[in-house]
């Protein structure tokens, strides 16, 4: 990134470099292979009926109309628009241009709503409510993606965000039945979370074991003693060790008010404001202070870092700890935040999706969080298609981000890159 | 850099193939250059250094620490240690005396429930524990020389899971749906379960020779796709649910496909475990002495230097993740015709997928290190099992003490720093520099 700002500044002594563009069809191609499913579902396969679209739950105050579509007509209108998208996309490739990030948003919005309108043809969506367990599925892969971005970015794979997951899953359920204190949970998930990182980091930096090794068998071993002191210790006495306090709701005054935004954002846990905090400051700091440029650094250029005096060992291990007590809040929102109490293998894979959310955001915190989000959709649609009677199986819907991830690190779906020393222990 | 040893070089070079990157070999011959040592040691101290502080002594080691750890999970969450642990001061022997009853009672039955049974009447009945470890330790041995073939090629294939799921669905339809003779159905099963696997750890290979994508990655998501698309079939009707059932699971295998048992029904040992015995001597012929298995390790310990010389990384890429996914498919395919033949389920697969990388990384990638590592981690299996049902303490130890061992083994370091070992790469570098 700061290498394509030095060379735009070089420009400015009248040196006109020659540019060399790559026609990249991956986009049209994929456009258009969305467009023919479109084609055959919406349009050669349409269901007849109105599908209408709920805005908003029953309760609140400000009511929005339902909106009432003709489904086969919005079918093909949508494949229309596109096909149209689509044709935009190869001109532009063809004139030697990218397609910018907003035309694939459109376009993915545009194959969502008729995808819903087909799905739910001749029942009510109930789009609040889809958004609403939206937010709730995905904080938990939001702050575990957030943990992987902050490790990876400082040069150490994170492969152990399920254990850290779990181990801040447990070891909240576990405080915060002992003190009868929600925020001292969150402060053990946190403390849990660190420890796994601190055994990964000792690992992977100072015995300079293969980082995704170490990750993997810590996944397993939290697992191991998790599961191990939940049969032991916690089901002989649930009252003293697994009946954690949960977060209250808490209303934000004015802004709980905005219709479907406010009780969508702004009618959540503690925990949830929390991670909107988390991810400012995660993205505020990785681009714009000392800190964030020492961790970029010690992960695309360790021995750069070092020749300025970075200690990039200790930048690294604190770094990767950092991350550990991030997914570890991650963790504590399953106890604490939706479910109330600890069940053995709780994360059921939440960490590797994190991961997944990772890689598909291109290590990048803000990108991070919307495949945490997507991914959180995608498994939400699923539970709520199954409600009102999908065409669809459900598990091919609960495979799609799994889908989507692997189109991703195949270059499919945009350009997907490590940061360069990530997963290379630095040997001085 | 303050958290770098200075005295020695690269602790963690001599131990593990895999972790040495470019950078370390780049810092190699800078290292070995700077110390100079004041004289050799003797030929006995060098072969005493090798074996204390060698590969094998920290396997054993790192095996007893696991067993430590598990040892101290054990004694604190057993009653009677905690409820004499309140007056441990007043009569520290009640406490010590409760530990070592936990303790040994534990490893007793693990013992008991893996190796020999000591209650039952006459050797033929004791030694059944054995034959369970060896029926435990069979998909472990095939899966985990897939997974350390994947190693030795430099490929981290956790794809276990999915390749063994694809494998099963597979060799399962073959096995209740179709109609053959008895020894002909066995092979045709066998053969569709390894090109089910091969097929879904050849899209990992091909996905990384042709686009570079990341083979962890990768296998992570085919692990879930391969989960829930054999969900969806087994619970559709016509695919491989049992008809006339509601449950997603499959029907019974038939007795035409049925792996025999290898020393009479009294055992659970079937013909799973001459498959894997097979597998390992195949296995090995293609590393130690085929071609192809040259191009591999060339592969793994260099793919820039094994593409200059020549060898076509990406199909060395595909190959061995071809192979890797047959053998760990081979692994599901004796889950269902030799251990659960009464039809499966989409959890039929039993974490062997990563537990074969824990073998894997205990073998060393070496396939009769893998053989003996899958036996030790079956008899952790059974004994288990033993352990839960003698003295209620939760298979779950398993699991943590396998890990131990693997993590342990990772370290060579800090368990020669534990024993107060020698470093063995210290001497070896030395004497290579006198040979230059």
């Amino acid at each position: 990134m700061s290498a394509v700002s030095q060379t735009s500044g070089a420009g400015a002594d009248k040196i006109v470099l020659e540019k060399a563009f790559v026609k990249n069809w991956k986009a049209p191609i994929s456009f258009g292979v969305v467009t023919i499913v479109a084609l055959l579902l919406f349009v050669l396969n349409g269901r007849e009926g109105t599908s209408s679209f709920k805005l908003t739950a029953d309760a609140t105050a400000i009511q929005l109309p339902v909106i009432q579509l003709p489904t086969v007509a919005t079918g093909i209108v949508i494949t229309v628009l596109l096909a149209g998208l689509t044709a935009y996309s190869a001109y532009r490739v063809q004139t030697e241009r990218k397609t910018p990030l907003w035309i694939v948003a459109i376009f993915a919005f545009l194959f969502l709503v008729g995808f819903l309108a087909w799905a739910g043809a001749g029942a009510s969506i109930p789009v609040y409510g889809l958004l609403l367990g939206t937010v709730a599925l995905s904080a938990p892969l939001i702050f575990g993606a957030l943990g992987g971005v902050i490790s990876e970015r400082s040069g150490v794979v994170n492969i152990a965000i399920e254990g850290q997951m779990l181990a801040g899953a447990f070891v909240s359920a576990m405080v915060a039945t002992l003190t009868g204190n929600a925020f001292a949970g969150l402060f053990g998930a946190m403390v849990a979370g660190m420890l796994v990182s601190f055994v990964l980091a000792a690992f992977a930096i100072k015995y300079l074991v293969d980082q995704i090794i170490v990750g993997v068998v810590l996944n397993v071993l939290v697992l191991g003693l998790t599961s191990f002191f939940y049969s032991t210790i916690m089901t002989a006495n649930p009252q003293m060790f697994n009946q954690p306090a949960r977060f209250p709701r808490i209303e934000i005054p004015v802004l709980s008010q905005i219709p479907i935004i406010g009780p969508l954002l702004f009618q959540q846990t503690i925990i949830i404001y929390i991670m909107y905090v988390t991810v400012f400051v995660v993205w505020y700091g990785l681009f714009h202070t000392r800190w964030g440029l020492r961790v970029r650094s010690v992960g695309e250029h360790p021995q750069a870092a070092d020749t300025v005096g970075i200690k990039v060992g200790v930048t690294r291990f604190w770094n990767v700890s950092l991350a550990g007590a991030v997914a570890g809040m991650g963790g504590a929102y399953f106890t604490l935040g939706s479910v109330g109490a600890f069940n053995k293998e709780m994360t059921a894979g939440a960490g590797f999706i994190a991961l997944a959310a990772v890689i598909f955001g291109q290590w990048d915190p803000l990108k991070a969080t919307m495949a945490a989000l997507l991914f959180g959709f995608a498994t939400n649609l699923q539970s709520v298609l199954g409600v009102i009677g999908s065409p669809v199986p459900s598990e091919f819907m609960l495979m799609l981000p799994y889908v989507v991830t692997i189109l991703a690190v195949a270059g499919f779906v945009g350009k997907s890159r490590a940061p360069a020393a990530d997963g290379k222990p630095y040997i001085k | 850099m303050t958290d770098q040893p200075t005295n020695e070089p690269n602790p963690g070079l001599s131990s593990s193939g895999m972790s040495d990157t470019g950078i370390a070999h780049l810092e190699g011959p800078l290292v070995s250059t700077g110390p100079v040592e004041p004289e050799p040691p003797s030929r006995w101290r060098v072969a005493m250094n090798e074996i204390m502080g060698g590969s094998i002594m920290i396997s054993i080691l790192s095996i007893v620490l696991a067993m430590v750890a598990g040892a101290i999970l054990i004694a604190v969450t057993d009653k009677t240690v905690q409820a004499t642990a309140g007056y441990f001061f007043a009569k520290p022997g009640d406490m010590l005396n409760a530990v070592w009853l936990a303790v040994s009672g534990a490893y007793s039955s693990l013992f008991q429930g893996s190796v020999y049974n000591f209650r039952r009447e006459g050797f033929l009945n004791g030694i059944k524990p054995f034959m369970d470890t060896l029926n435990f330790a069979t998909p472990l041995i095939m899966a985990g020389l897939g997974i350390g073939l994947g190693f030795r090629v430099g490929l981290f294939n956790i794809g276990g899971r999915g390749q063994m799921l694809i494998a099963i669905a597979i060799a399962g339809w073959i096995g209740f749906a179709l109609d053959l003779p008895a020894g002909i159905h066995m092979i045709v099963a066998v053969i569709g379960g390894l090109i089910g696997g091969a097929l879904w750890g050849g899209i990992v290979g091909l996905l990384k020779a042709k686009t570079g994508a990341h083979e962890v990655i990768t296998t992570i998501m085919l692990n879930f796709v391969a989960f829930y698309l054999v969900s969806f079939l087994l619970r559709t009707p016509g695919a491989l649910q049992a008809p006339g059932s509601n449950n997603p699971k499959s029907p019974p295998m038939k007795d035409t496909v049925v792996f025999p048992p290898l020393f009479g029904e009294r055992y659970s040992v079937n013909l799973g475990l001459v498959f894997a015995i097979i597998a390992v001597i195949i296995v090995w012929w293609i590393l130690e002495r085929s071609s192809l298995g040259f191009k591999f390790k060339a592969v793994g310990y260099n793919p820039n230097a094994a593409r200059v010389a020549g060898i076509n990384v990406g199909a060395m890429f595909i190959w061995s993740m071809v192979i890797s996914g047959a053998l760990v498919g081979l692994a599901g395919v004796s889950q269902i015709l030799g251990t659960v033949t009464t039809g499966f389920s989409s959890g039929i697969d039993a974490g062997i997928g990563f537990d074969a990388i824990t073998v894997a990384l205990l073998g060393r990638s070496k396939p009769w290190g893998i053989f003996w590592a899958a036996i030790l981690f079956g008899a952790f299996k059974a004994g288990g099992y033993a352990m839960q049902a003698a003295q209620g303490i939760p298979i779950d130890i398993v699991l943590v003490v396998q890990s131990m061992i693997v993590l342990f083994i990772a370290a060579p370091p800090l368990v020669r720093a534990v024993f107060h070992l020698p470093t063995p790469g210290v001497f070896r570098k030395r004497t290579k520099i006198e040979a230059v």
